[in-house]
């Protein structure tokens, strides 16, 4: 298919990084430690793009990112643990229905939330983030197996390098070309100006949904890996710190920038994550003085992303 | 069909403020309108209320012989309803091309699915959408800009940009507020000319706001003056020029030029 054909150089530099990435994990140059660490990044990278297509290309301010996030870490472990099918062949369904379940609230809640605009928007997300966060609190009255504020115990481990790093690759690849049609187009022309591109013909409410959609479903996808590296979830691994997180990965790497995402994401992680072994243990949490130092040095030396030299 | 637009006892208020008191006008096809009177008068809201960036509080508009009042904005663009602004609305962040492309392509379809896996359909939209963009690149003269960023480009190019953006859409009525806004004499004349053009090649209907009389004049076949959301008379330029009511109102004191 010509999907593949136009991506061939992409396709390459990944199978690159992935022979050296399999090669270091299986003749063990680097720690288990690591290795989840590098699976984490892929997880991150994924989920921040869906934000960047939210917030970097269309403009709409979402404070409510992890939300979608944990919607789909918390259904597809949980329909693999109670269906049973905890298995690599029907992880790939377990993913799946993650990113759809995620893409599903999505469309529900931003058919009412999208008609508002920036700040009332991020408002709004963030309440949708807070409800989802007191809604994981107390999952364990719907069902046992969730474990509300004790967390979501069990699950089996089926993420492994090479499924975090095609999934992602892949979808990576999907945004790509979705951004570079019609409809990536559009939700630029949005981003700049509502009400011009109202005038030209686009169906601006229907674009903003459909932006929305796409970038919850993947972090729902992301979300669904996730549960499956750590095997444990916990409603604050997805509360409103981590959506600044996500928001964060976005403006470092340069609002509507694939590529900026991508390095930034693999910045964001190795940074606290790199401090963490770094750092005497007494200091340790010194990195949380570090890290916002560290951006507010970034953003004064590149105000609009790490990959922008300057707007214009 | 006799009338391309029908506008029928449109009401606009902001507050206390009657800004369109019960308008009527037609337009015919091929018709080119101008629409003039002094600031405040109404003229960018009859456009606003036309597009359905503003919901009239009565009245109704007909577009080809069906009222469209209920309409969205971008429903009417679809239906071939162009404009252009009286401050530039253009999407500076964009090239060129892209501020063109995109006005095609809104409508001109192919699924999301033929946008990710770049099926035919794709690639003969795409096709299709750059070549009417060269088109109109090259007829409003902003060859060798196509890969310049909107908001970089000189005030001229821009306003000829947001013309070339609205004609993308393929409309058959085109409303222009306030084309030539900060042109100079030079400026307006090519304008003139390239509004002619515009007419006879994409067989437009034309409605437009203007202030400079040199351009509304020479373009228009039919004049509307408005003054305090009313229309206050109707007719060729000539008629217009020779109006008391119009002089005292708006061209001043000293009689037609």
């Amino acid at each position: 298919m010509r999907f593949f054909l136009e991506s061939k150089k992409l396709m390459l530099l990944a199978l690159g990084i992935y022979v050296i990435l399999r090669l270091s994990f299986s003749f063990d140059i680097v720690s288990e430690y690591i290795e989840q660490i590098t699976i984490y990044v892929f997880i991150v990278i994924l989920a921040a793009t869906g934000l960047n297509v939210i917030y970097g290309y269309t403009g709409q301010f979402s404070l409510g990112h992890a939300a979608f996030y944990g919607i789909g870490a918390y259904t597809s472990a949980y329909l693999a643990k109670t269906s049973g099918l905890e298995n690599f062949l029907f992880f790939p369904a377990m993913i799946l229905a993650g990113g759809l379940m995620a893409a599903l609230v999505a469309y529900i809640i931003g058919i009412p939330i999208l008609r508002l605009r920036d700040d009332f928007l991020g408002i709004a997300t963030l309440g949708f983030g807070i409800l989802v966060r007191v809604f994981l609190d107390n999952s364990d009255r719907i069902s046992e197996t969730l474990g509300g504020s004790r967390g979501f115990t069990g699950i089996a481990r089926l993420t492994n390098l090479e499924i975090a790093f095609f999934v992602t690759v892949f979808l990576l690849l999907v945004t790509r070309n979705f951004i570079s049609s019609r409809y990536g187009l559009f939700w630029r022309c949005i981003k700049e100006d509502e009400t011009a591109s109202a005038s030209i013909g686009i169906d601006t409410a229907r674009m903003k949904l459909m932006a929305f959609v796409y970038g919850c479903f993947l972090a729902g996808v992301a979300g669904a890996l996730y549960a499956h590296l750590y095997t444990f979830l916990h409603p604050s691994n997805f509360d409103f710190l981590r959506s600044i997180d996500f928001l964060i990965i976005v403006i470092l790497g340069g609002m509507g920038n694939i590529a900026g995402t991508i390095y930034a994401g693999l910045l964001w992680v190795g940074f606290i994550e790199g401090l963490r072994i770094v750092l005497p243990a007494n200091i340790v949490d010194l990195r949380w003085v570090f890290i916002p130092l560290l951006l507010i040095v970034l953003m004064m030396w590149r105000p609009y992303g790490l990959m922008t030299k300057k707007k214009g | 069909m006799t009338t391309i637009l029908e506008v029928d006892r449109l009401m606009k208020s902001f507050g206390g403020v009657k800004a369109v008191d019960g308008i009527s006008f037609h337009v015919d096809p091929g018709e080119a309108l101008g629409i003039i009177g002094p600031n405040g008068a109404g003229k960018t809201t009859v456009f606003n209320l036309i597009t359905r960036f503003y919901t009239p509080d009565s009245g109704d508009i007909r577009f080809m012989g069906k009222s469209v009042t209920h309409l969205p904005p971008y429903r009417l663009a679809r239906l071939g309803i162009g404009r252009t602004f009286q401050n530039l609305r253009l999407f500076k962040e964009l090239t060129v091309l892209e501020n063109i492309t995109s006005a095609y392509l809104s409508g001109h379809r192919y699924s999301p699915f033929a946008g990710i896996f770049r099926t035919g359909r794709h690639s003969s939209v795409e096709n299709n959408a750059q070549v009417k963009a060269w088109v109109l690149i090259e007829f409003l003269g902003l060859a060798g800009r196509e890969h310049t960023k909107a908001g970089s480009l000189p005030y001229g190019e821009q306003r000829r940009l947001e013309l070339a953006r609205a004609l993308a859409i393929e409309p058959q009525l085109l409303l222009i507020d306030e084309p030539g806004a900060g042109m100079n004499p030079r400026e307006i004349q090519d304008l003139v000319t390239t509004l002619r053009e515009a007419k006879k090649r994409f067989s437009l209907t034309i409605v437009m706001i203007e202030h400079q009389m040199g351009l509304v004049m020479n373009i228009s076949d039919r004049i509307l003056v408005m003054d305090f959301g009313e229309k206050i008379m109707e007719g060729t330029p000539a008629e217009v020029k020779k109006d008391r009511r119009v002089i005292e109102a708006y061209l001043g004191e000293e009689g037609p030029a």
